[in-house]
């Protein structure tokens, strides 16, 4: 018989890792760093291929390095990298509310097809979406979301204007969303053609017009492929769920200690259990009380437990980025996630105790797994 | 023979070790130069100017013979000792923290 195993894929500021293991999630082998030096937003394989690989690679010095492997990371070969806007790009607001121009400088987040392991697309900074079909040489602008009729009022989030997640919905193939900050939640029902926003019911601070469309600071989204109508949010503040698409959304923080954060990701077999990572506030990125602790909701949301076992309960001053967490497909489901701190911390048991598989690492940008046959 | 010297990260990308060294077609010019490196090693194309507008990226700088020549016009000719290999042309990223 042949055990199952696990890749953990691990984007740092200064270089990749891959951590492997068997189904037991006992032992880790580690590889990297890969692409030493430059900062690696995000790394992710893909559904139909396990072999297949991307990785955003970028610096501030050379802009943007597309790497792709196939053979699950153990060799990479850049592909493409021009991102060009379709046509002419226009502006959107910049942080004093002023025009500023739609430049690309990153991407955040690529997102492999279900089906086809040369299709990916690209959630980059200035907020845009691609996708290549031809395994990452040649990308092209769905620009009919960077086109909506609210483009000219995005503005970016302290972190720049990313583009950060996306998600194909499993059962309708059509469907696709897509978050960006401080825009909001986007939806399109066209394969990317034509997008609308999605963000009735959020409420920001900040935004005194209770309807507003756009200028939410989503986090993230993360989605149960058995129920791709559920959607659950963190947003810069709050915790939202949607039951139909994203049409509305209701708060579902409840007890959380604060509802401020960046990631948040679903059981693999449980649709109602989430986990968040609660930080304490806008302007202190680091848990409250300094007690890094996982929240874990088992009923949808509104009633969280908090999970410390392995985790540091004292002096502890990281954060946890929105694509740093993940989880895998065994039984029981492994739970990831990685820290600015250097620390990626994995539990085996749905979350209920947690212990390091690296600790000093480079700051932590992106955590995701793979299950293997 | 042209001779190009790149920073470290960019000679990792693309696989050189040391110096590159380059036939450059008619003048010698950082035009000239730039577009046979990107041919060669295609995977650098958009690290050192911007793909479409061919602006030098802010923190990347150009320099020969002790001349930095990052604002100097892409169509005038190169040094002479330059065109001739005596001298490389310098790729420079900023020294930058991080």
């Amino acid at each position: 018989m042949t055990m199952a195993g696990v890749r953990v894929l691990v984007g740092t500021r200064k270089g990749a890792f891959v951590f492997s293991s068997d189904g037991t999630r006992r032992s880790w082998e580690v590889s990297g760093p890969h692409f030493a030096g430059w900062e690696i937003y995000h790394l992710k394989g893909s559904p139909a291929d396990p072999n297949r690989l991307y990785a955003s690679q970028s610096s501030s010095w050379s802009g943007q390095v597309v790497q792709r492997s196939d053979d699950g990371g153990a060799s990479w070969r850049p592909v493409g990298n021009k991102f060009s806007y379709e046509g002419t790009p226009g502006t959107h607001q910049w942080y004093d509310g002023t025009p500023h121009p739609w430049e690309f400088a990153r991407v955040w987040h690529f997102e492999p097809s279900l089906d086809d392991p040369d299709t990916v697309y690209a959630g980059v900074e200035d907020a845009g979406l691609f996708r290549s079909t031809d395994g990452g040489e040649n990308w092209a602008e769905l620009a009919g979301l960077r086109d909506h009729e609210t483009g000219p009022q995005w503005q970016p989030g302290a972190g720049g204007m990313c583009l950060h997640t996306i998600l194909l919905d499993p059962a309708n193939r059509g469907r696709m969303f897509a978050a960006i900050s401080a825009a909001g939640a986007f939806r399109s029902d066209d394969a990317g053609q034509t997008w609308r926003p999605i963000n009735r019911g959020l409420h920001s601070e900040g935004i005194p017009d209770e309807d507003a469309e756009v200028g939410h600071c989503v986090h993230r989204i993360a989605m149960h492929p058995s129920r791709p109508s559920v959607l659950y949010m963190q947003k810069h503040w709050d915790v939202m769920r949607s039951d139909d698409a994203g049409e509305s959304w209701h708060e579902i923080s409840g007890n959380l200690p604060t509802d401020f954060g960046f990631p948040i990701d679903v059981h693999a077999h449980e649709p109602e259990t989430v986990y968040v990572v609660p930080i304490t506030s806008d302007s202190l990125h680091y848990p409250p009380d300094g007690q890094l602790r996982v929240y874990r909701s088992r009923t949808g949301g509104d009633e969280w437990e908090p999970l410390t076992k392995g985790l540091p309960q004292e002096h502890c001053y990281v954060n946890v980025y929105r694509d740093a967490m993940a989880v895998d497909q065994l039984d029981d489901c492994g739970v990831y996630f990685g820290t600015t701190g250097g620390q990626v911390y994995a539990s085996v048991d749905g979350g209920d105790s947690w212990s390091p598989i690296a600790r000093d690492l480079p700051a932590v940008l992106s955590v995701e797994v793979q299950t293997l046959p | 023979m042209i001779r190009v010297v790149l920073p470290s990260h960019l000679r990792r990308l693309a696989s050189i070790d040391g110096e590159v060294k380059l036939e450059v077609a008619g003048a010698v010019t950082q035009r000239a130069v730039l577009d046979a490196l990107e041919a060669a090693y295609p995977m650098l194309r958009g690290t050192i100017r911007d793909q479409d507008t061919k602006r030098r990226r802010a923190f990347i700088r150009f320099f020969a013979c002790e001349e930095d020549l990052s604002h100097e016009d892409l169509d005038s000719p190169l040094p002479e000792r330059v065109a001739d290999g005596a001298e490389p042309y310098l790729i420079v990223g900023a020294m930058a923290g991080g």
